[in-house]
């Protein structure tokens, strides 16, 4: 697992929150910095990438992890 | 800002169902760094009342999921019982609080936080008497050419 700076907690969380929560962590953070995202909502890989194209904030990870969704984001 | 995009709402509806796309789609946009305006007019200046209390009605409604089969031994004249709004806005309220669906206060707070700007119709609201001071702070009073100003430089306009 690669190291990261923050982490947040998405699970249970459903369509938008975890975009809004991330970027709501995200605008704490330093550019450069890497923020762990745990999440539980199957919409969310998807919606992350895209998150990631639009927002220039780098997605490093996205994977599976004991039936979670975690990804990693680098800020831009 | 000019290389901002930018999305316009126009939201009609005041249902607790319709209420959800104008503030999720707002809230995402301000996220994904867009310029975000809503317009409510009619109905949908009920999305922007202090006290939210909407709900959501299965009355010519078809498409509505209702629990436990109820459609399958609901008359569809049973909707339109007394009470049925109120028990069904109960019962969808607590659904979306199980799945993590965020409550339309939630959602309308988190558009406040990211500056996405709200404009009440004027004309709504001389039209139902409603008195402004019902309305949530930092709404805006506007008529159609306010929406256009904005909308006319929009790369999405929506109406809902």
């Amino acid at each position: 697992m690669a190291a990261f700076d923050q982490e947040l907690d998405a699970t249970g969380l459903n369509c938008p929150l975890p975009i809004l929560r991330a970027k709501k962590t995200l605008s704490g953070m330093e550019a450069g910095q890497v923020l762990r995202i745990v999440a539980t909502d199957p919409g969310s890989v998807k919606d992350f990438e895209a998150f990631s194209k639009q927002t220039g904030n780098e997605l490093l990870e996205s994977g599976e992890e004991a039936g979670k969704f975690v990804f990693l984001l680098k800020k831009a | 800002m000019s290389d901002e995009k930018k999305l316009a709402i126009i939201a009609t509806k005041g249902t607790l169902d319709w209420g959800y796309p104008p503030f999720i789609l707002a809230s995402t946009a301000a996220a994904l760094g867009y310029e975000t305006q809503v317009f409510f007019t009619f109905y949908g200046l009920q999305l922007v009342r202090k006290k939210l209390d909407l709900k959501v009605s299965p009355l010519g409604n078809p498409g509505m999921p209702m629990p436990m089969g109820m459609d399958k031994w609901f008359p569809v004249l049973g909707t339109a019982l007394p009470g049925m709004e109120s028990v069904m806005s109960s019962m969808m309220k607590k659904k979306m609080r199980d799945k993590g669906v965020a409550s339309l206060q939630e959602l309308r707070d988190l558009c406040f936080e990211a500056e996405v700007k709200m404009i009440a119709c004027q004309m709504t609201v001389d039209l139902f008497d409603f008195n402004p001071a019902d309305f949530v702070d930092g709404l805006e009073f506007g008529g159609a050419a306010t929406f256009f100003e904005f909308a006319g430089e929009s790369d999405i306009c929506l109406f809902i």
